[in-house]
């Protein structure tokens, strides 16, 4: 029979330290966004996410800790969207293909771009 | 609320060695990353092929999504303070911390509530158009999940006070911190406007 | 137990169901008897629910949730799942889930009469389904029973990994669990995009969103793509638990050890991995991009080989082996000869080329009641009468149960093999009559149509043998011991029915689940948890 309280068995970093962290990067997310510079506001935006993403992951959720086949499972998730993604998009980001046209999204395109052309970038 | 003496002893086994309350949450999460995976898989996609809806996209309110992410972040912070104070067995540490982070929870589902009053009243609503209708439908099935956490972790933070059930700390902190992440990534998703 | 009654119950609504629109094909436009003329909106409606209930009240629960909660626990020589709240919660979730699908029949306009693909705009727009609020509740149901599942299955998952027996390695576990296991762990993995995609569906039907319409900037075939991505996985969380009922006694009546353990494993996790990304192989003719059409073509043909190899295995467990025809066998052995049939035709599917002429037909139909009644029905029946004496303490008569069987499996074929045909000679799917079409109603279809439809009743009054034995051995048959079937595996070690707790001592394991035949012992089976 094992026992169900937490075990201490989790090396604690400076958590305080790891949120000021992600903080900052907050900032630099947003400042970044308001670039005009196309990759730099990708960057900005996703590159920070990950980043995030990936400290939170490894520090608050001590993902590395864990046996190593939980973080597999998760990934293997990620990659079945990834699998999702490109089967789908063909059919659905595209408006044409070999032998088809979405005239009624081509359209939206269109008008939308005429309308109310973006203001950032 | 402690039900320690009516436990099966199905569940204090642990063949695997990761406890069985930390299990059933790491498939929880993997289960929620297909979900939410799914809907933002989806979005992508439209959002990519239909450039007019970054022009729909500046219309939301960055400053409040910068706002909702430092606080969930804040959140996540009390959130892992809270597991380090029920691995040192100090309950009612663990409770308060806890109890912060849903607060922090409050706090992010009030910020949205002015956004969308303000986004309701200038006219966008679930069925104005292909960009709206996916950000109400993703930030708000993000929303009920923040909603849902902060529920659950009310009710580990009663037993925690207590000095009771204090392993569940970690596992309602793993669900926040997925969520938070998730969060992460919707931020720019739907905020930044490309 | 509830999931088993429930099931039941659900099986005894879809059975008839298909009794009506059976009646309608094989003798179209008159009165049905019980039910009344069957319209072209009811029999969509009867259409999509028949589907609907089969995969989902049925299959899935008597599968999965019945026999996963039963066996589980047993099984692996624990008192109870780890979470046994949350089980009983998946419970209420999933019956909450059934009643709201029973009043959709009950509400204005009906049930839904979408088909149980639920493609929009037919499932978006009420003024094309006719079924407006029918068309909400079915969605509300199937996200409920999603629900239901994904908490459910994720119990089943904890379970078996940490609450085994000690002694019990990962290859000690019974193929069955396996099974449950990994279809849990299938669905959980496909249902998010479709929960995602219901939740939108949901919007258009009631919000005025556009996501499926492409006047509104979406797109129809996003939600056929999100629907059978979780759609095939499906199938297989369905097949898997069915495979590993059929091994659990395959090796007790063949008095021999699985062939293949390790094989069959590593098969199972290859199908299940496989299985998504075959899915668009419903699609070929919805106008996917035929280079797509090509890559699913070669992994839904590709697909079919670790499934071939499972039916090897099988094979090879009964050669050489001292073989007991009680009902519980012959029901496996069914499940072999049946499945196959329904794997040979489904390649014509696969290809995309032949699929084009033969999409939409009754050979699909025929092709898919191959496999889903060896799944829904024959493998649960060959559950249901082998694990009798553990769940309810007495046997089930052994006559009636062959009667049943022999009545069930033959009508069974006289039903779809008909189909087979008149689905190449152009019988489309959906059509509540076909007296319109002059090619259809020649007397050659006409006449194979009826005999289906004689078939299906042939086979319903048969069901009736099954009932009889199921209720009336529950207070009269036989008493049973606890291990009547002479099985190594550990359900066997408790008294028949098990009580509270499952084990008055919980047990140790010591070998593997297929110790049978042994040379040199005095018994020719070695239960897992005997220390020698």
């Amino acid at each position: 029979m094992e026992h169900t309280t937490a075990e201490s068995h989790v090396h604690h970093p400076n958590y305080v330290k790891i949120w000021a962290i992600l903080v900052v990067l907050l900032i630099v997310s947003v400042l970044g966004s308001m670039s005009s510079i196309r990759g730099v506001v990708l960057a900005a935006a996703f590159g920070v996410a990950v980043v995030k993403a990936y400290l939170v992951a490894k520090n608050f959720m001590h993902i590395n800790v864990e046996k190593r086949w939980v973080p597999y499972l998760l990934i293997v998730c990620l990659a079945f969207m990834v699998i999702l993604f490109a089967a789908v998009s063909p059919d659905v980001m595209r408006h044409s293909g070999l032998h088809w046209e979405n005239n009624a999204a081509k359209q939206a395109v269109e008008s939308g771009m005429k309308n109310a052309p973006a203001k950032h970038e | 609320m402690s039900t320690a003496a009516a436990k099966p002893i199905a569940n204090t086994r642990s063949a695997t060695g990761i406890p069985s309350a930390k299990l059933i949450t790491w498939w929880v999460i993997a289960s929620e990353i297909v979900i939410f995976g799914g809907l933002l898989v989806i979005y992508i996609m439209h959002r990519l092929g239909h450039p007019e809806w970054g022009a729909e996209a500046a219309h939301t309110n960055t400053l409040a999504g910068a706002l909702n992410t430092f606080v969930l972040l804040t959140s996540s912070l009390c959130a892992v303070l809270a597991h380090k104070a029920a691995d040192a067995h100090d309950g009612p540490r663990a409770a308060k911390l806890l109890r912060f982070t849903a607060l922090g929870g409050l706090i992010f589902l009030c910020i949205k509530g002015f956004e969308w009053t303000t986004d309701i009243h200038e006219g966008f609503v679930l069925s104005s158009g292909g960009f709206w209708s996916y950000y109400y439908t993703i930030a708000g099935l993000h929303g009920l999940h923040v909603l849902a956490g902060m529920i659950i972790m009310l009710i580990v933070a009663a037993d925690a006070a207590k000095n009771q059930e204090l392993q569940r700390v970690e596992c309602i902190g793993l669900y926040w911190h997925f969520v938070d992440i998730v969060w992460i990534f919707l931020f720019p998703l739907l905020y930044i406007a490309r | 137990m509830q999931y088993l009654f429930t099931g039941m119950a659900m099986a005894l609504i879809g059975g008839f169901l298909a009794y009506v629109f059976r009646m309608q094909l094989g003798f179209p436009n008159q009165h049905v008897p019980g039910f009344g003329l069957v319209t072209p909106g009811k029999y969509n409606a009867l259409v999509t629910m028949h589907g609907s209930i089969m995969i989902f009240w049925v299959a899935m629960p008597i599968l999965i949730a019945a026999f996963g909660n039963f066996l589980i626990p047993l099984m692996i020589g624990a008192d109870d799942m780890a979470f046994p709240r949350i089980n009983r919660l998946s419970y209420q979730i999933f019956l909450l889930s059934a009643l709201v699908l029973l009043a959709s029949f009950l509400v204005k306009g009906g049930a839904f009469g979408g088909a149980w693909t639920s493609y929009p705009p037919l499932s978006a727009k009420g003024a094309y389904n006719l079924t407006p609020i029918g068309a909400s509740l079915w969605l509300v149901a199937v996200a409920l029973e999603f629900v239901a599942f994904l908490l459910g299955g994720i119990n089943f998952t904890v379970t078996t990994m940490n609450s085994r027996a000690p002694g019990m390695k990962m290859y000690d576990i019974p193929m069955v669990i396996w099974m449950i296991v990994l279809a849990s762990i299938i669905f959980m993995a496909s249902a998010g995009p479709l929960i995602a995609g219901a939740v939108m569906l949901l919007f258009d039907q009631t919000m005025a969103t556009g996501f499926y319409d492409p006047n509104r900037g979406g797109d129809p075939l996003l939600w056929e793509h999100l629907f059978w991505f979780f759609g095939h996985p499906e199938v297989y969380v369905v097949l898997l638990p069915a495979m590993g009922i059929v091994a659990e006694i395959l090796a007790v009546f063949a008095r021999k050890k699985l062939f293949g353990y390790k094989t069959m494993l590593y098969t199972a996790w290859a199908t299940g991995v496989l299985s998504f990304v075959v899915w668009a192989h419903h699609q070929f003719v919805a106008g996917i991009d035929p280079r797509m059409a090509n890559i699913f073509s070669v992994t839904t043909l590709l697909i079919s080989i670790p499934i071939a190899e499972m039916v090897f295995l099988y094979i090879a467990t009964l050669y050489g082996g001292s073989i007991r025809l009680k009902t519980p066998m012959l029901w496996a052995l069914a499940f072999i000869a049946e499945f196959l049939i329904g794997g040979v035709t489904g390649i014509f599917l696969g290809a995309s080329g032949t699929d084009i002429y033969l999409h939409d037909t009754y050979f699909v139909i025929a092709h898919f009641h191959y496999t889903f009644v060896p799944i829904a029905i024959i493998s649960v029946f060959a559950g249901i009468t082998f694990w009798y004496p553990k769940m309810f303490g007495r046997m089930l008569n052994d006559t009636l149960g062959k009667i049943h069987f022999w009545g069930t499996v033959i009508a069974f074929n006289v039903i779809f093999i008909p189909l087979f045909i008149t689905g190449a000679a152009g019988d489309q799917r959906r059509v509540y009559s076909y007296s319109q079409f002059q090619e259809q109603m020649v007397p050659a279809l006409r006449h194979l149509r009826t005999t289906s439809t004689v078939a299906l009743l042939v086979m319903l009054s048969f069901q009736v043998f099954f009932l009889i034995n199921f209720f009336w051995s529950l207070r009269h048959g036989e008493r049973a011991v606890a291990n009547p079937w002479k099985s190594t595996t550990l359900e066997w070690t408790v008294p028949s029915p098990p009580p509270h707790g499952n084990f008055a001592e919980l047990p140790t394991v010591y070998r593997g689940a297929y110790e049978y035949g042994l040379p040199g012992r005095d018994t020719d089976y070695w239960p897992q948890d005997a220390p020698n």
